[in-house]
């Protein structure tokens, strides 16, 4: 029972990152009617603000200290960030707290970022086929990437959670297990946290503001909406621009449960697809279902127990649940007739 | 000898009794219109005899077999062939090619793994498609992208790839919609030639002109429901119909 | 007559590309690609692009995993090697078929959805198929190192001929002629050549135009009494093969296989040495493919100390400047370059280079007076 609860927990972080990066794919698709695989890429261009981020705050002064000498006899190196010589004690802190600091600095940019792309690029290619529009994303993820990978290298740049987040937590004594069996790093219970917390925005907006209202009748019929005389075009933008900023954050709080590097991006966007088809194209609680099932599914794959009577089960597992999925109920989970599809 | 019966057919979308216990006889050799007011369910009736949509219960046999649960292809397989309100050609293809299509189909079956033919060869399917093409009068646009054929052309096409089928069924919808006077002249007289032929057809129309001057006999449609069938010159007097088609005014 | 204007104009571009191939090493001197190892990517490529082509091409199904079926040629050549013989005609011929196999397998459920759901659904099966090679199905690939030859494998057809390689580790050889080199590329080249033949009589053939007319329109399709699945699943099917023939004649060439070959970005570039050339034109895929492999060479040799030269003759600080800008795009940078590439293509030519050439030639055309143009939008159809 407990290992059971243990990897439902193990799943969630994942999962959540999965339905954040589903949910913008479907809601770009369904508004905008643009299959988008750079999405991938905004994801990890999140991470790589927190990344940045971190490196800025953590400039460093070097002094050299001619009383201290080393083995080689120089002068010794004193290195402390400027930000802590500025700031003292709130530096420190501001330092330990990079990563959730960088949401701050995740939301403009990303916003911007979106903003950019989809004027400058996307909307040529409303009315284009959807192959197209495949590729053209999917050569803008590739040149997104190899620009990461050019300024930050190729390599795994960790980001430590803060201090206070970054030991276990014995989850299992809250609800009554013993003591030591449910334990679970205390940023993925973080950033489950923070996920659901932003599906919960996001699904606020579409329901209790007029934008969102619009933007949900968009996704039943694009058509009308555009005749009822509403400037659907600004709309169009800032929705990708909050789909990236939703994915961005994604990336950016991911960073401390998985190093980000520059194919990240990819790594992850299969995967979302994988959750969008299976959850229903356009439902956008069938994203949110299939990334939390998906994720939960892969962390019970990877048990030892289950693994040793399918191996390789772990690696497949998602791949497969969608081609059953897709035998069975080909429209996704939740997906309904006639909802995009030509 | 009836060639396509339809009995009890029924179907709903949602709340709406789309088609309402439909009883049809089509007579092998005729030409039979279906007329009625906009969302009769003209279009519906027709979908469900070629499995675009199949009725929730009722039955249609077309030459003594059923044509329920058996999928489009294997219905024209049999000898229906369709004409769309919107013209469905391949856009991108030549109108020769367009022609072609139809004709391998009719020759070689629903799937033939005939790959390493020359389709230039095949001087008979080249020959049955110009005649047809020239039937119409799209000879000279053989070589054409069928996409940049004006609408009244884009029908014509459609008409051919029907036709060079050769089917015992032909159901046509709207296939004057949207045309000239002179182009609608010009379609009467086309398809007056293909019902010498023997051709059956099931044609639904608005433009009562084209009704009457190639009908043999025609069926009513309102909400769903046949209130009349019978010959041309029967229909026009009929009160039913007058009450339901045109509230009341004389056609 | 008709006919024969059409057979002559074909068997000339057959002839003509017959000859371009085998005078490769010639031909491509001056460019500085005149070498065998380049020379047999070109080939292998144009093998797979010209697969490629004629399920993207003709039926307009994007497959985004087709690297997979590369892979598994690749793996199964080597696997012939090792327990059959060295000879080059069984390996090929058993990649061939079990990459027609395995995209037979794939198709079958990838087929039941079409458009983008296509797409991602091949490359899940692609993803799979990857992770696979690296997790469980190690014993049959190697894992992370690759399948390899080794000088104790049984090779059965060999000791049954009384071939003994001796106490050194055999490479693939035709009947005694070694697979690297010139004779790997003309070996390869023969094969392009073949599959250029079979290609276009797909092309011409009454299959080919149900193919297109699957891109076109389905539904008329279904409405003529033609079932659009089996079209889509011989297309499918027959680019697997393709596929599976290239990833063999890489491990004729060079005997190893691994499984980064099945990545989903090596499926990318196939998609876009297919559009670069022209995605439903004979000889685009060929020359995207080509291109491709061209520039990747150049452009990944490029280093710093060639780029100072090359812009050695503007002022110091732009210098630096120029070869700051530039090496973003080329040594480590290639792949920037493609993606820019791609997007660029995508936006600026959707026909490829092949429309590129038409237009140019129209445009070339309507000033000489000759009325015949307008028909540049119809490259597609006019494959030549």
């Amino acid at each position: 029972m407990d290992a059971i609860l243990l990897q439902i927990l193990n799943g969630l972080d994942k999962g959540g990152a999965y339905a954040l990066i589903a949910l913008g794919l479907t809601v770009i698709f369904g508004t905008l009617g643009v299959v988008n695989f750079a999405h991938g890429a905004l994801f990890m261009l999140g991470a790589f603000c927190a990344v940045a981020v971190k490196a800025f705050l953590g400039f460093e002064k070097v002094t050299l200290d001619p009383e201290n000498l080393t083995a080689w006899g120089t002068a010794s190196e004193i290195r402390q960030p400027y930000i802590e010589s500025w700031f003292g004690e709130f530096g420190t802190t501001l330092l330990n707290y990079s990563v959730p600091v960088s949401i701050l600095i995740t939301i403009p940019v990303m916003l911007l970022i979106g903003i950019v792309m989809e004027r400058g690029l996307i909307r040529y290619f409303y009315k284009r086929p959807h192959a197209e529009q495949i590729l053209v994303t999917f050569g803008l993820a590739i040149v997104a990437q190899e620009i990461v990978k050019s300024a930050f290298g190729a390599n795994p740049i960790p980001q430590p959670a803060p201090d206070a987040a970054r030991g276990m937590i014995d989850f299992g004594v809250a609800i009554g297990f013993e003591a030591g069996n449910v334990v679970y790093p205390a940023w993925r219970l973080i950033y489950f946290l923070f996920s659901t917390a932003i599906i919960a925005a996001v699904f606020a907006f579409l329901q209790f503001t007029t934008f969102g209202m619009v933007v949900r009748a968009g996704m039943v019929d694009r058509e009308t909406v555009g005749l009822l005389g509403i400037d659907i075009d600004r709309r169009f933008t800032i929705v990708f621009g909050m789909a990236a900023v939703v994915a961005g954050l994604a990336g950016a709080m991911y960073t401390p449960i998985l190093s980000p590097d520059y194919h990240m991006g990819m790594d992850f966007l299969v995967l979302s697809f994988v959750v969008v088809v299976v959850g229903g194209m356009g439902s956008l609680g069938g994203a949110v279902a299939a990334g939390f099932m998906l994720g939960i599914l892969q962390s019970f794959a990877s048990m030892n127990e289950v693994k040793n009577i399918l191996p390789g089960i772990d690696q497949i597992i998602i791949y497969l649940i969608a081609v059953i999925i897709l035998l069975v109920r080909p429209r996704g989970l939740m997906g309904r007739k006639g909802q995009m599809e030509h | 000898m009836s060639i396509l019966s339809v009995e009890n057919v029924n179907k709903r979308f949602g709340g709406l009794q789309a088609l309402n216990d439909v009883n049809l006889e089509i007579e092998a050799g005729t030409v039979h219109a279906i007329i009625g007011p906009n969302g009769a369910g003209k279009s519906t009736l027709l979908n469900c005899f070629v499995g675009r949509l199949e009725p929730d219960t009722g039955t249609v046999t077309f030459d003594g077999k059923s044509l329920l649960g058996i999928k489009p292809h294997e219905i024209n397989q049999t000898g229906v062939s369709r004409v769309f309100q919107t013209p469905e050609i391949f856009g991108e293809l030549t109108l020769l090619e367009n022609v072609m299509i139809p004709a391998f189909a009719k020759r070689d079956g629903a799937f033939t793994m005939n790959a390493w033919g020359s389709v230039a060869g095949e001087s008979d399917m080249y020959q049955k498609a110009m005649d047809m093409l020239d039937d119409v009068g799209l000879a000279e646009k053989s070589n054409d992208i069928a996409e940049q054929l004006s609408r009244g052309d884009k029908r014509r096409l459609e008409l051919a790839m029907c036709l060079v089928q050769e089917p015992k069924l032909l159901l046509l919808d709207e296939p004057t919609a949207g045309m000239a006077r002179a182009d609608t002249n010009n379609t009467i007289d086309l398809m007056k030639r293909i019902a010498e032929r023997g051709v059956t057809m099931v044609v639904i129309e608005h433009d009562m002109h084209v009704v009457f001057s190639l009908a043999d006999k025609i069926s009513v449609l309102a909400q769903g429901t046949v209130i009349a069938e019978d010959l041309p010159e029967n229909i026009k007097g009929n009160p039913k119909v007058q009450e339901a088609y045109l509230g009341g005014a004389h056609l | 007559m008709k006919i024969f204007e059409m057979n002559k104009s074909d068997a000339i571009l057959f002839l003509c590309f017959s000859a371009a191939i085998l005078a490769g090493p010639i031909l491509l001197t001056p460019i500085g690609a005149g070498y065998p190892d380049l020379l047999q990517k070109f080939a292998i490529f144009g093998i797979f692009a010209l697969g490629f082509n004629i399920l993207f091409g003709l039926t307009g199904y994007l497959s985004f995993g087709h690297a997979a079926f590369l892979g598994v040629g690749s793996y199964t050549a080597v696997w012939t090697f090792k327990l059959l013989s060295m000879n080059p005609i069984p390996a090929i011929i058993l990649a061939t078929v079990v990459g027609g196999l395995f995209a037979a397998a794939i198709g079958f459920v990838s087929l039941r959805r079409s458009g983008i759901y296509f797409s991602i659904l091949t490359l899940a099966f692609a993803q799979m198929s990857y992770n696979l090679a690296y997790s469980v199905l190690t014993p049959i690939t190697n894992g992370e190192t690759g399948l390899q030859l080794a000088q104790s494998d049984p090779r059965v057809l060999d000791a049954a001929f009384g071939r003994d390689y001796g106490a050194v580790l055999p490479s693939p050889d035709f009947f005694g002629i070694s697979m690297s080199g010139y004779p790997g590329f003309y070996f390869c080249a023969i094969m392009l050549i073949i599959c250029f033949f079979i290609s276009m009589r797909i092309f011409r053939s009454p299959f080919g135009l149900m193919l297109r007319a699957v891109k076109s329109n389905q539904n008329r399709m279904n409405y003529t009494g033609l079932n659009t699945r089996p079209y889509a699943q011989a297309a499918f099917v027959i680019s697997g093969m393709f596929a599976g023939l290239a990833g063999g004649l890489m491990a004729v060439t060079d005997p190893l296989a691994g499984a980064e070959r099945m990545q989903w970005t090596a499926s990318g570039e196939i998609v876009l040495m297919t559009i670069l050339g022209g995605s439903g034109t004979l000889l685009g895929p060929v020359i995207g493919a080509g291109a491709i492999k061209y520039f990747e060479n150049i452009f990944s040799a490029f280093n710093e100390g060639i780029l100072m030269n090359a812009f050695s003759f503007l002022p110091e600080s732009l210098q630096h400047l120029a070869v700051g800008i530039t090496s973003l795009f080329v040594g480590e940078g290639w792949h920037l370059t493609l993606g820019a590439l791609f997007m660029l293509i995508v936006i600026f030519l959707p026909g490829g280079l092949m429309e590129g050439f038409n237009r140019i030639r129209n445009r070339f055309l309507k000033r000489s007076g000759d009325g015949s143009g307008g028909t540049a939008d119809t490259v597609p159809a006019a494959a030549e």
